[in-house]
């Protein structure tokens, strides 16, 4: 059978797949053990059901809308005029792909942690996935919405039932935050559905390009505003960010994972597609300030990490100083800080996903977070220590690594842009370095001060199944970055092309208006 | 004289009116010791009747005025008939097993729904405001006695008197207005108001304003829109659970129909500002109270006067923009469907004397009745207006109906309750799945009755958010009937 055939139908089938899965689940008779083999059956399977989007990605031809691949289009509601039109690009294919990557080391990684309600788990979970998936390939700005707000509710479940002691507050705060910010990205929306009468991203984006839709004064500005709040919110961009410790903290390994993996990568592949889609122009004037407040979330972000009594704390806090180099990337609009940023998304993905992974299995064990309970851990989980390591050097960027791949190119499109983006953005590489290694320090190295860890098993079989992938997964991104770079960078420069057209017919613009006056 | 089909335009009231007087009649001859049960389901029966007498007055050759324009069969009668005939069908249903289980097991309540239900269709229907202040007397008076109807409570006596004082005197404000509107345009037939208040030649007496705002003033009253609102958490938290799912959504939707009718064909710019204050008042006071409170019931009271304000929204942007009707429509549809199936749910909660009616009472739901808690969190989640709900799109046709009439303040501020307003029906989820249960209990069982009313409600809900469509073309043309 040729694979080639499943070529129109394949967003959908990976997308739904879970949901399928989880409606099952619900059906079937309350055995944990059953449960957990199936959800992992089922993830698994959309695995490598999406492994068919970059095997045939350059064979599919992007079709006539532009340079969306695997594209459908079907009408599902006539008025208001939405339709089903999913597609991806070079960037959203590794999205979806990282999203179906984590999935299955969530099941694993929650195969014990999770012993009450675990057929609601693999429900949410599997849900979870369906809406994530679906956020990377809508290209109708109302079943992104759709699917946008159908991540909230799981995760917020996930995070209020099975995490830690503050679960409640954090999992309110988190749902609060979100939705809040969200509804002015609604408003925004309908705005230009009421102006345009279509929810279509492609076509909105040439209506809006062309001058079709009217924005009269400032107009584009609260629209730009609209969406920007919602995705800074989900990035989280400095001073949006405090619900994201609270939030990691308490949510259970998977719910953690998949946060820091695909939740905040919503909000930078949003900035990116819809905030700089739609509104070049306002994303070119307002990179500055967006710049800035990277900048700041970049330095701020690792100097609370550093002084973190708590493990998960510290990495939820880098992930702010992560993902501000992300938004310093995608707004330096060059195009070396875009390949990194969406380079940078995957890496973090893999390296904070792992981490998060890793620290679930030692919290397994001893039930806390607490740096000063831990030390000397190396002697009694040497494989869990070296597992560790791969990936702490992965995360602060050694050569090698792919955390190295993003970051450099990330502040090299800095530099480009204007120079003391790049020296300032360049000393939070420094701090990453001091944060990770003296967590590694404080946590491995020395004598066993704490009796309880003398004996500590280490990593077992399911414990290394789920931990190796990942290790394996940041070398190979670091060596051979070229497998993910050339499809990313080929749908960056397509949107830099309409970027620059975009602001080289506003500049042309305005020079023509000062002739005419 | 009246025609056969004048008779066929108000065959659903002629046959709610007959199958009312029956079970009052039969309810007379029934032992005292005897359930009633039998009674309520043939009560049951006759909303279906009248559901189906809905249908037949359906046809095209049906549409038109009856009885000298008294009223007028249209599209937009049509559905405001059948929104509030299945929310007399689906309160029916969940009072099958909660009436003999609060001992207040009597057939006047399931007669009492029947012929409030024929005012509540009447006020769709009248174009006449005489006729008009009738209906809405009848749907009235049988929502006082029923929110009284758990004699042995306290609060529920408290309930209905002081639905009764306030409402009084509401009905007698709409009377007023009448008889002003009346000496200002000569008239009392909506058409002829509307014919005359637009006459630019003629120059509107200050009378017709006075006119006007006493019966926005009492219908105000009726939808609990701020600053309106006072009496609606003390009314709410005492009528018996049931009532309250019906008199929130039936009465108010005939309210806002007879509003529309009022508003659109009155059209007079001076409505605007009134109804923009109203709103925005009404969202702000909804949102804000129902945080502070601890009692579901009183919790969604505030909820309503809530509601109530986004859809005056609509109104507010249709005075300039034709979406505003149909967007209103499709709301008052949407909220029934949604309160209604969280009404059920309570109803089913309560237990004997609705002691359990705290948001403390709700803990653990989720482990106690997986089903029960997994559908009110569905009409919840409806209310906070998420995709895939009828909620979500009545929200987005108000908003958009409100940003095509170039109202950006008042999307702004709507948009933003509604976030404001995702607390406090999160909190009551968030009881249900993440706090244990105070008792190891389990539920009780959920009965036939409520369970169709949570089915119905729930099915209404979920199609109106899927496939919106068919009920969104439906509004659309009785709008474009409505407008003359």
């Amino acid at each position: 059978m040729n694979l080639s055939t499943l070529n129109p139908w394949i967003l959908t089938l990976t997308t739904f797949l879970p949901l399928l899965g989880a409606v099952l689940i619900a059906i079937l008779p309350r055995r944990d053990r059953d449960i957990r083999w199936f959800a992992l059956g089922v993830s698994a399977v959309t695995f490598l059901l999406s492994l068919h989007l970059p095997v045939y990605f350059r064979k599919v031809a992007p079709t006539a809308s532009g340079s969306f691949s695997y594209e459908q289009n079907l009408r599902w509601i006539t008025s208001p005029n939405i339709h089903y039109h999913v597609g991806i690009d070079g960037i959203s294919l590794w999205l979806v792909v990282l999203t179906t990557f984590l999935v299955p080391f969530c099941v694993l990684a929650s195969w014990k942690s999770i012993h009450d309600r675990v057929k609601e788990f693999f429900i949410l979970l599997l849900i979870l996935e369906t809406a994530m998936i679906g956020v990377f390939i809508a290209l109708d700005l109302f079943l992104f919405y759709f699917f946008w707000e159908a991540t909230l509710i799981p995760m917020a479940l996930i995070i209020g039932i099975f995490g830690h002691q503050r679960r409640v507050y954090a999992a309110i705060k988190f749902f609060l935050y979100t939705m809040i910010a969200s509804v002015f990205m609604l408003a925004a929306i309908i705005w230009l559905y009421a102006q345009s009468g279509t929810f279509d991203f492609v076509e909105l984006q040439h209506l809006i390009a062309t001058g079709a839709i009217a924005l009269p004064g400032h107009t584009a500005l609260w629209l730009f505003l609209g969406f920007f709040l919602a995705f800074a919110v989900k990035v989280p961009l400095f001073p949006f960010h405090t619900w994201l410790p609270d939030a990691h903290v308490e949510a259970p390994t998977a719910g953690s994972v998949l946060l820091a993996g695909v939740l905040l990568k919503m909000g930078t592949y949003g900035l990116l597609r819809f905030s700089i889609g739609l509104f070049p122009a306002e994303a070119h004037r307002n990179a500055p300030w967006i710049i800035t407040l990277a900048i700041i979330g970049i330095i701020y972000g690792a100097l609370v990490a550093l002084v973190q009594p708590n493990m998960k704390k510290l990495v939820a806090y880098s992930s702010v100083s992560h993902l501000g180099f992300v938004v310093l990337g995608i707004y330096s609009f060059t195009r070396a800080g875009m390949d990194g940023a969406v380079f940078q998304m995957l890496n973090h993905g893999v390296s904070t996903g792992a981490l998060f992974l890793l620290l679930g299995v030692v919290y397994d064990r001893r039930h806390t977070y607490e740096i000063k309970e831990y030390g000397g851990l190396a002697t009694p989980m040497p494989i869990y220590a070296t597992l560790f390591l791969l990936i702490t050097l992965s995360s602060i960027g050694l050569p090698l690594m792919n955390g190295f791949v993003g970051e450099f190119l990330i502040l090299s499109g800095a530099f480009q842009a204007k120079a003391i983006y790049g020296i300032i953005a360049a000393t939070g590489v420094i701090w990453s370095a001091f944060y990770m290694l003296w967590l590694y320090q404080r946590t491995f190295y020395g004598a066993i001060t704490n009796p309880a860890n003398a004996a500590m098993p280490d990593a077992n079989l399911r414990e290394r199944s789920v931990l190796w992938p990942f290790a394996v997964m940041a070398l190979a991104m670091g060596i051979f970055p070229s497998l993910w770079m050339n499809s990313i960078d080929a749908s960056v420069a397509g949107i830099l092309d309409t970027q620059h057209g975009a602001s080289f017919a506003s500049s042309l613009q305005v020079k023509v208006n000062t002739v005419l006056k | 004289m009246p025609t056969a089909a004048d008779y066929i335009r108000i065959l659903p009231e002629i046959v709610l009116s007959v199958w009312g007087m029956i079970v009052m009649f039969v309810e007379a001859l029934l032992p005292a010791g005897r359930s009633r049960k039998g009674l309520g389901i043939f009560a049951a029966f006759g909303a279906l009747a009248a559901i189906a007498a809905t249908a037949y007055q359906a046809r095209p050759q049906f549409a038109g005025f009856g009885f000298n324009h008294m009223l007028r069969v249209d599209h937009f009668s049509i559905f405001f008939h059948f929104v509030v005939l299945l929310v007399a069908l689906a309160t029916i249903l969940m009072s099958l097993d909660y009436l003999p289980f609060q001992k207040v097991d009597r057939g006047e309540y399931y007669a009492l729904i029947l012929l409030g239900s024929v005012g509540t269709c009447l006020m769709s229907s009248a174009v006449e405001l005489v006729l008009v202040f009738i209906a809405l007397e009848i749907s009235s008076i049988s929502s006082y006695i029923l929110a009284g109807f758990r004699r042995q409570a306290a609060e529920s006596a408290e309930s209905s008197m002081k639905y009764f004082l306030l409402g009084s005197f509401a009905t007698a404000f709409f009377l007023y207005g009448v008889a002003l509107l009346y000496g200002a345009t000569g008239s009392t037939n909506v058409f002829d108001i509307a014919a005359a208040l637009s006459d630019t030649a003629y120059r509107i007496e200050p009378l017709a304003y006075i006119g006007v705002a006493l019966i926005f003033t009492g219908l105000g009253f009726k939808v609990a829109c701020a600053p309106f609102h006072v009496w609606t958490p003390d009314v709410y938290e005492g009528a018996p659970s049931p009532v309250v799912g019906f008199m929130s959504t039936a009465p108010k939707a005939a309210a806002f129909a007879v509003l529309i009718r009022l508003v659109i064909d009155t059209a007079s710019p001076h409505w605007f500002w009134v109804i923009w204050i109203a709103a925005v008042l009404s969202m702000c006071i909804g949102n804000l109270g129902a945080i502070l409170q601890s009692n579901v019931k009183r919790m969604l009271a505030y909820s309503s006067i809530a509601h109530a304000g986004y859809l005056l929204v609509a109104f507010a942007s249709a005075s300039n923009h034709e979406l505003g009707v149909s967007a209103a429509m499709f709301y008052t549809a949407s909220y029934a469907a949604m309160n209604v199936g969280a009404f059920a749910v309570i109803t089913q909660m309560s237990g004997s004397g609705e002691r359990f009616t705290q948001i403390d009472d709700y803990s653990g739901l989720g482990k106690r009745s997986p089903l029960l808690a997994a559908a009110l969190t569905f009409f919840l989640l409806s209310l906070i207006g998420i995709p895939l709900t009828g909620g979500f799109f009545a929200k987005f046709y108000v908003f958009s109906a409100a940003l095509k009439a170039q109202l950006i303040w008042l999307t702004i501020i709507g948009v933003a309750n509604s976030g404001i307003g995702s607390y406090y029906y999160l909190r009551l989820i968030v009881r249900m799945y993440m706090y244990e249960p105070r008792t190891e209990e389990a539920a009780p069982r959920v009965r036939f009755g409520v369970g169709m009313a949570i089915a119905i409600s729930l099915l209404a809900t979920l199609w109106l958010g899927l496939l919106p469509n068919a009920v969104l073309h439906y509004t659309q043309s009785a709008r474009n009937i409505a407008g003359h």
